[in-house]
């Protein structure tokens, strides 16, 4: 099981195309070692035998045939077992001079040099073949001489040559292969452990997280990315738990309201005015479903992110001056000073509506909020970075609370009167943050002041071009 | 009118012909795309009512299929919740109007009404430089208001409402739709801001006068009319 597994493991399979490869070029490298080994020690021995002949053939121009015999008698001598072989033969092939018996038979390559093979007494006693190389001369009175080198013991060197480099490699190769294996035992074990963590969190158990082995290599990084994905859905499920549960108090209760409604308009026994009444109670009822249903889409969208396409450089002044103007006649007519603080052309990247729709919710709940008497601002600022702020001089809202504001469905004084579904804010902070703008709250003393800070960085360079804030 | 509605919630759809057959209309139903596409191109409707997502053939490739024959009927896409830039996607489709679900029939009834009424008189919309209702008349290029002789001065944003309703004269104006043509916004703002600004409007357009123009359509929205 684990054999296969390591067999089929990426890293095991990486470790063995690195070995394949470094096998070959290695092969490569004593293979040219020894052909070039070969080769010098070949043409060595040919020019020992080359020197030792031209030595040879001055001894003869100078002293004769008795000089040649002399001369081949001392070295024979001191070559006794030695690694040169000279011979000198009669012309009825006896020995006149010379360190081996016989005259040798052998075949002449392709260098005319001949091959052979010779007998030498051990120290034992016994006789031992050898091989060598040499050449063969005629001398006058058909006297034949021949100087040769006893190869014997370069061949055994090339032979161990040969060993230890199959030797080398092989061991090469199986430390390879087992390395290999440890490599990617450790890599899947490595890997297990994510895996089994997340295979326990797609059975459902998502809190569960991976280990990190504190070794801060990739596997580290992977596991703490994975593990901070997790949080992130973790996060959204919660979220997503509570709106559901939210939702279905939310609806439940005016669905539930509609439908007694329908109940006592169906017992019939209402005279027109009042089943007219009744209907148009429950019209209303209805349009305020629909309207929290939108606000929810609308969220929905923001957080989806899926408007991309719809983007582009919105400014930021335009988009105050349009919601000033929408909310100054209902400012005005509940007693409160709407004023609007924005001058230079602020351009964010954006999407038109939602960021209108944030501004409106905004403006919307500190018009709904404030006092008669009470003033609201809306201001825009292109520095340090653009912001979008809503200034008030109402209740406010405590500290503790503001994170709280931004739930959905979630509304502070559910015993006021204003009418809202609690989803205001909401989309606020979802529009913040599709824009990776900050939304912060802060205290106006007294009254609330939201502001929506957009991160510099992610801004068109220069201000675009006059153009309509909304399409 | 005769309006074509394609759906194939055949409850909504039964319940959406009701309602268009009360309002005097003619209503034909296609329950799948194909049926739709036949019906729409072998008939004379004045406007047909398309939802996005049909059995069949889908509702952006029958209206595109539609406008490649030519047919220029006036379509007004229905969507379900959570279909996102699916307004965009309608439009660019050939559609003339967009309504996601769940909506209000009287929205509906509007947006049809407006359509086809556009349908009607296409060219000297655009061309008027002065438009005129009864005893009012505002002149586009001076932008001068007038009733019955008497000037009226307007805020930009008053003029551009009045003119919105002027346009659609006699007909339903649902505040979604005001928001969509006077603001440009296509989303509903949690409180009625829209009520304040008719309100403003019709202080300066009736207070004066005998006959009132604007009118609150209970549960719908507003329209300019002389009396009943």
């Amino acid at each position: 099981m684990l054999l296969t597994r390591l067999l089929k493991s990426a890293t095991f399979r990486l470790t063995l195309a690195y070995l394949g490869v470094f096998s070959l070029s290695a092969m490569a490298l004593f293979a040219f070692v020894y052909e070039a080994s070969i080769t010098f020690m070949e043409q060595q021995t040919r020019e020992t035998v080359e020197a030792e002949i031209q030595g040879l053939r001055e001894q003869y121009a100078l002293g004769g045939l008795a000089a040649l015999e002399r001369v081949i008698r001392q070295r024979a001598e001191a070559e006794r077992n030695r690694a040169s072989i000279y011979l000198l033969v009669d012309r009825w092939g006896g020995r006149v001079a010379g360190n081996i018996d016989g005259w040798p038979e052998g075949e002449v390559d392709e260098n005319g040099l001949l091959r052979f093979v010779f007998e030498r007494p051990r120290p034992d006693g016994t006789m031992e073949h050898r091989r060598a190389l040499g050449k063969r001369f005629i001398v006058a009175g058909r006297w034949r001489l021949l100087v040769g080198r006893d190869v014997e013991d370069r061949i055994a060197t090339q032979k161990l040559l040969l060993n230890a480099m199959t030797l080398g490699g092989g061991l090469m190769v199986v430390v390879g292969v087992l390395g290999g294996f440890a490599l990617s035992r450790w890599t899947l074990a490595r890997l297990e452990g994510i895996n089994r963590a997340t295979k326990f969190i797609m059975a459902g158990d998502l809190s569960r997280r991976i280990r990190l082995e504190g070794t801060e290599d990739e596997f580290d990084e992977l596991a703490r990315n994975l593990n901070a994905m997790l949080d992130r859905i973790e996060a959204l499920v919660a979220a997503m738990r509570e709106v559901t549960d939210n939702i279905a108090h939310d609806l439940r209760t005016p669905l539930t309201r509609l439908r007694s409604r329908i109940d006592v308009a169906l017992l019939g026994r209402l005279d027109e005015a009042e089943a007219r009444a009744l209907l148009e109670e429950t019209m209303r009822e209805a349009d305020q479903l629909i309207a929290t249903f939108n606000a929810l889409l609308a969220i929905a969208r923001a957080e989806s992110g899926a408007l991309r396409s719809e983007w582009e450089p919105v400014d930021l002044s335009a988009i105050a001056a349009e919601v000033f103007d929408l909310y100054e006649p209902l400012a005005e007519e509940r007693g409160i000073t709407l004023t609007l603080d924005a001058g230079e052309e602020v351009t964010v990247y954006g999407h038109p509506q939602l960021l209108a729709q944030a501004l409106a919710n905004l403006v919307d709940n500190a018009v709904k909020y404030t006092e008669p008497g009470g003033r609201v601002t809306i201001r825009v600022s292109g520095r340090p970075r653009p912001m979008l702020e809503v200034a008030d001089n109402g209740p406010g809202i405590p500290e503790a609370q503001r994170r709280r504001a931004l739930e959905r469905f979630v509304r502070l004084q559910p015993e006021r009167s204003a009418p809202g579904n609690g989803l205001g804010l909401s989309l606020v902070d979802a529009v913040a943050r599709l824009h990776e703008a900050e939304l912060e709250m802060a205290d106006n003393a007294p009254g609330l002041r939201v502001r929506l800070a957009f991160d510099p960085a992610a801004q068109p360079k220069a201000p675009a071009p006059a153009q309509k804030a909304l399409h | 009118m005769r309006v074509l509605v394609i759906e194939d919630d055949r409850d909504a759809a039964a319940f959406m012909a009701k309602g268009l057959r009360e309002s005097g209309h003619v209503v034909d139903l296609a329950h799948d795309g194909r049926d739709g596409l036949v019906m729409a191109a072998g008939n004379e409707y004045d406007v047909l009512v398309v939802d996005r997502m049909l059995p069949g053939l889908d509702g952006l490739s029958l209206v595109k299929t539609l406008r490649a024959t030519g047919n220029a009927t006036p379509v007004l896409f229905l969507s379900a919740l959570g279909e996102v830039d699916d307004r965009v996607k309608g439009l660019r489709a050939g559609g003339d109007d967009y309504l996601a679900k769940p909506y209000a029939f009287t929205e509906l009834l509007a947006r049809l009404e407006a359509l086809v009424r556009r349908q009607v008189a296409p060219s000297t919309e655009a061309r008027e430089t002065v438009l005129r209702y009864r005893d009012l008349s505002m002149d586009l290029l001076t932008r001068r208001v007038e009733r019955s002789g008497r000037v009226i001065e307007l805020q930009p944003r008053e003029f551009k409402l009045l003119e919105v309703l002027m346009r659609h004269a006699e007909q339903v104006m649902t505040r979604t739709m005001l928001l969509e043509k006077v603001w440009d916004y296509r989303f509903d703002p949690q409180t009625n801001v829209i009520d304040v600004h008719i309100s403003r409007l019709r202080q300066k357009i009736d207070r004066d006068f005998d006959t009132p123009l604007i009118h609150t359509v209970r549960g719908a929205g507003y329209t300019l009319r002389a009396a009943d």
